[in-house]
């Protein structure tokens, strides 16, 4: 008796387990967009959240009329990924050229402003378009999946993780394989000298802002998949549990997003498994007081080693 | 020089300033292809604004900078590597992150002549055989010696026609700064100009054709290189006699 119900309290944790990585997976290519951005130009882009929503929405806009168009769920699905992804760079790019590059010789707090305003107008223009209410997700694409007693493993979770992964391995090859990620990292680590080597450094930034927006797009359409909809004023507590990701890791700090991701998604889970579920959110700002009170430099520091971007 | 040349790099009154304070009060000098010229004068005399106020990392307020007969004023910092106008700043800037060969490629970012590079690249290794050895290590864990080996490869890998090089001596061993300043002359002999900023007025000048003297902001005094040398106002104020 008491072996079998060491067995279901196992069973459980393994649950949660498998849940926790799914969700850090999410929080984890968020948190990607606030690192790089900080990397790049030591801003926090409070509007960073405002991409993981609009990729959401673009997400369910583009599913469902690509369905009504008759092709296959899973071409609706990929199709909808990428043009999302795309929409949430230009987005991003434009954000940047309007509400940050005329304060790049401003002080940072002036742009910490812009940013915040940003995420204010971004949000009314979800809700202003979109309306208030959920948008619910057409979940049959990737029902069904694996069970062994009580751990249920969803296609769903395995398509996130799967897609959480190959975007990480993606990124790493372009910060730290190709020309353009070199440019990044020199750009990041000395402006000045990036520019007398011939790069342009708004150009750079510009693309940062723009992989990191892609990024967030790719985890809204997994929260909309995943949660079955989505909601206008849905990237602000990602947004800020991603940002506690971020510092958990260490901003600037590429491989500190992912650890701090996966730390943040698994404390809410195993949270709200063990202790309670109504305080689950109440962890990563814990978290994130914490590391700011103990240590500021995250996990990772900043400046330790050569991840940074 | 004779006048008919054109000159490649020329300064006309040239001001800048940080903020309100000028740092330039109106500077003018003229480097002719193929000569090294030096540039030297005390801390604060406004050598190294005057390199950055070439590439135009700060802007000139006033004058004109031509560069092969032509106004570069309005040129972004970022284009003039292109234009074969290169520098290696004070504090030689290696990207400290980056591997020695990702800084050595960096050097290269605007190329596209992969041939080109490639040649560029052994005849660094072949002037510096010791960034090859440390080409996986990052920048930041070189030596002061190295790291000004790598700047100056960084820079040569851009294939400049004009080679702005501040304070390459600078907090190296004497035994390094001479091989450093037999490099340069190398450099210069393979047809590559050269405008060397220095507080080590003695070497400078021995290295040099021609030399100017800063203070303040104000060229005070231009002459050939050995003229300046053998100066006794010059001797008594920057070679400690």
């Amino acid at each position: 008796m008491r072996g079998s119900e060491h067995w279901i309290h196992m069973e459980f944790f393994i649950q949660q387990l498998i849940n926790g990585i799914t969700l850090g997976g999410v929080y984890a290519l968020i948190a990607l967009g606030y690192t790089m951005v900080y990397g790049i130009i030591q801003l926090i882009n409070f509007a960073h959240g405002e991409f993981f929503a609009a990729g959401g929405y673009m997400g369910v806009i583009l599913i469902s009329w690509l369905a009504s168009q008759g092709l296959h769920p899973y071409a609706c699905l990929a199709l909808a990924l990428a043009l999302s992804m795309g929409y949430c760079a230009l987005l991003a790019m434009a954000v940047e050229r309007l509400a940050y590059k005329p304060l790049r010789e401003a002080s940072r707090l002036a742009v910490l402003l812009s940013a915040l305003g940003m995420s204010i107008f971004l949000q009314n223009g979800l809700m202003l378009t979109q309306g208030v209410y959920d948008k619910g997700y057409p979940t049959e694409i990737t029902s069904g999946g694996f069970e062994w007693g009580l751990v249920s493993v969803s296609y769903m979770q395995i398509f996130i993780v799967g897609l959480t992964a190959t975007l990480l391995v993606g990124l790493n090859i372009l910060v730290f394989k190709t020309r353009i990620g070199r440019a990044m990292r020199a750009t990041s680590q000395d402006k000045v000298m990036s520019a007398l080597v011939g790069i342009n450094s708004n150009r750079i930034i510009s693309i940062t802002f723009a992989i990191g927006a892609g990024l967030a797009a790719a985890a809204g359409i997994m929260v909309g998949l995943y949660y079955g909809s989505v909601n206008y004023s849905m990237g602000f507590v990602p947004g800020i549990k991603a940002f506690a990701a971020a510092v958990l890791g260490g901003i600037g700090n590429i491989t500190g997003a992912l650890i701090g991701g996966l730390i943040i998604g698994m404390v809410e889970i195993f949270a709200a498994g063990y202790i309670s579920g109504e305080y689950k959110d109440v962890f990563a700002f814990i978290i994130l007081i914490g590391v700011l009170y103990f240590r500021p430099s995250g996990i990772m520091g900043e400046n330790i080693d050569d991840t940074r971007v | 020089m004779a006048d008919n040349i054109t000159p490649i790099l020329e300064l006309k009154n040239v001001v800048s300033a940080y903020g309100r304070i000028k740092a330039l009060k109106g500077i003018s000098l003229k480097v002719f292809p193929g000569e090294i010229v030096t540039i030297i004068g005390a801390n604060g005399a406004g050598k190294s604004t005057t390199l950055m106020t070439i590439c135009n990392i700060i802007t000139a307020v006033e004058g004109d900078i031509l560069y092969k007969g032509e106004r570069i004023n309005n040129i972004a910092s970022d284009i003039l590597p292109s234009m074969g106008l290169c520098q290696v700043p004070e504090g030689r800037r290696i990207f400290p992150r980056l591997t020695v060969m990702e800084n050595l490629d960096m050097g290269a970012f605007f190329r596209k002549d992969a041939a080109d590079i490639k040649h560029d690249l052994e005849r660094v290794f072949e002037l510096f055989p010791k960034l090859r050895e440390r080409r996986k290590q990052l920048g930041g864990t070189l030596s002061g010696g190295e790291q000004q080996m790598l700047a100056m490869g960084r820079a040569l890998m851009s294939s400049p026609k004009v080679l702005l090089l501040d304070e390459p001596s600078m907090g190296l061993a004497p035994l390094l700064v001479k091989q450093i300043f037999d490099i340069i002359r190398m450099i210069n002999s393979q047809g590559v100009t050269v405008v060397l900023v220095e507080q080590n007025a003695n070497l400078a000048l021995q290295c040099a054709q021609r030399g100017y003297v800063l203070e303040t902001g104000t060229v005070v005094m231009e002459d050939e290189a050995d003229k300046l040398l053998t100066n006794p106002d010059i001797r008594k104020a920057y070679l400690g006699e």
